[in-house]
């Protein structure tokens, strides 16, 4: 299955952060790549939406909707900043 | 039209710790409580109103399709490079190459799956090795297994919940090869559970003492996933 | 508006539907009058929702086809065969129905007259639908910066807003892979790193560039332009699927 982008989760990134947030920018924990979260590669067809770094695939952000709440793991991200 | 919406730039997150989690009020029903209109003439794709109710837990809906669910990119593993494990808690691992696993005595079967995305799927046939068949010589204490996979993914079962015929590593779907987008070369097949416990690309099993959650698990998934329950998250 | 109300809100309204718009036998526009609008930057996108009386709902992001300018949200949409939502947009929605939808979302694939350029969009198949906002959006502004669009489309017959497209003022140069027309003069090949040097402005001009359609056309373009030369910060990317949208 091809992969989508960050720009697809530009709705569920807001329902998190309360802002705009394809325009930031994310840092890789495994391998230090740094680059715009709308370039990362997202999987939307799953349980939860799994963000992973276009370089080496490490999971950067994992988010699950449960009984109405959104929670966000971020421990894949060095860095998130805007 | 007003003007455009325009961001401050005031946010930035650093350094996230493991297990950074923030909290936000999810995708619901829209203000004043009321809930989404019906779309006129949308049924969704796929779906089989005409299903046996008494073989659809609740909040789940049949569907014809077989929907490609998955976290991470498909692995192209060589079957020449393919093992199935058991490690963990016994005395040697216990290895099989795709060879020496496809040699091992197999069993077709005809089950119902439910995925926790809400699509049920009726009378899927599968074809692969029981566990029972794998674990015949293992002797082992442990009372968990954490399936482990290529790609990375991994989740946990109860020992008991892969025994006693509930459980195999499937390696064919209505007789054809497993394709490598629903998991193969093999896949874990549980199909009692939740299909995210039927792990793709299942490579082996941890057995263990202890109850070690596995990827979605750690994402607030439930730990057993039974679906007439409804036990799709952590405390349902 | 205030700034309380802009921020951490993302609130799902009802639009409804005004008028509907074939743009090829598999694509269609739908022009719809949102109640609350706060506008948009060409190029963001619409979350679209749909309801089954079951209770079963469907979500997809749309790119906006529409320029801040224009006086009606239009979201063009084409049928994919293995989709769920695309094929009731298409097939089934009418004129008068109510479309749930939030937005907009997006904030990195956008583009404003004052970004500059020289820009240069690049679009496979449905992959155009963003580029018309920003075209549109340049021609409303008045906006001398150049633009030149490369399009790349399986026959004329699948071109999107084909028409629209000469008169916007941009240079628009078309590729069509499958199918060419007797007497075509245009590309008749698959996007690779001669066609973009032929067509892409060179990297001394330092462009701005928008690479926009499926997940290999878009990692095909990106990579060509980057191996030709292009600022890696100055290609944005956007990618679709069944999954997402458009």
């Amino acid at each position: 299955m091809d992969a989508l982008d960050g720009n697809a989760i530009a709705g569920l990134l807001v329902d998190v952060f309360g802002d705009e947030m394809t325009a930031a920018t994310g840092v890789c924990a495994s391998c230090g790549a740094s680059g715009p979260v709308a370039e990362l590669e997202v999987y939307l067809q799953a349980p939860g939406t799994v963000v992973r770094c276009r370089s080496c695939s490490a999971v950067l952000m994992v988010l699950v909707t449960a009984r109405g709440v959104t929670c966000v793991d971020l421990q894949g991200l060095a860095k998130l900043a805007r | 039209m007003t003007q455009p919406y325009r961001a401050p730039c005031d946010l930035i997150v650093e350094p996230l710790g493991p297990g950074t989690v923030s909290l936000a009020p999810g995708p619901r029903a829209y203000e004043n409580g009321r809930v989404s209109p019906i779309s006129r003439g949308f049924r969704g794709r796929g779906r089989r109103p005409d299903a046996d109710p008494g073989r659809i837990p609740p909040g789940q809906y049949a569907t014809d399709d077989f929907p490609v669910l998955s976290a991470g990119p498909t692995p192209h593993t060589p079957l020449e490079q393919w093992s199935f494990t058991i490690r963990g808690a016994v005395d040697e691992p216990v290895s099989w190459s795709w060879d020496e696993f496809r040699r091992l005595p197999s069993e077709t079967v005809t089950r119902d799956i439910h995925c926790v995305t809400k699509w049920s799927k009726l009378d899927t046939t599968w074809t692969g090795v029981s566990i029972d068949t794998l674990l015949e010589d293992v002797e082992t204490s442990a009372e968990y297994v954490l399936a482990f996979c290529d790609g990375g993914y991994t989740t946990n079962l109860p020992l008991e919940d892969v025994t006693g015929g509930g459980a195999w590593v499937a390696y064919e779907y209505d007789g054809e090869p497993l394709e490598p987008e629903h998991g193969g070369p093999a896949r874990l097949l549980v199909p009692h559970l939740y299909f995210w416990k039927s792990a793709k690309w299942v490579r082996g099993l941890e057995l263990r003492e202890d109850d070690e959650p596995g990827f979605w698990e750690t994402y607030g998934y439930h730990d057993y996933g039974d679906p007439w329950k409804e036990q799709r998250y952590a405390g349902d | 508006m205030e700034r309380a109300a802009l921020r951490g809100r993302l609130t799902w309204q009802l639009a409804s539907v005004v008028e509907l718009v074939d743009e090829t036998p598999r694509v269609r526009s739908l022009v719809l009058d949102p109640p609350e609008w706060r506008g948009h930057l060409a190029g963001q996108h619409v979350d679209v929702r749909l309801t089954a009386e079951d209770g079963y709902q469907a979500q997809r992001s749309y790119s906006i086809a529409s320029a801040p300018e224009d006086g009606y949200l239009v979201l063009t949409v084409e049928r994919l065969a293995d989709g769920e939502v695309s094929p009731y947009l298409v097939d089934e929605l009418r004129p008068g129905d109510e479309l749930e939808l939030r937005g907009p979302v997006g904030g990195y694939f956008v583009w404003e007259a004052s970004d500059g350029g020289p820009l240069l969009l690049i679009a496979g198949g449905s992959g155009v639908v963003p580029f018309r906002a920003m075209l549109r959006h340049r021609a409303a502004a008045g906006s001398s910066v150049p633009a030149r669009l490369l399009y790349s489309s399986r026959s004329l017959d699948e071109v999107i807003y084909r028409d629209e497209l000469e008169s916007l003022g941009a240079d628009v140069r078309l590729t069509l892979t499958r199918e060419q027309p007797p007497g075509w003069t245009g590309y008749g090949r698959r996007i690779d790193e001669e066609l973009l040097a032929e067509v892409a402005w060179p990297p001394e001009q330092c462009p701005l560039v928008f690479v926009c359609g499926p997940t290999t056309f878009v990692e095909v373009a990106a990579n060509a332009l980057v191996s030709l030369g292009h600022e890696p910060g100055r290609i944005k990317t956007e990618r679709f699927g069944a999954t997402g949208g458009r």
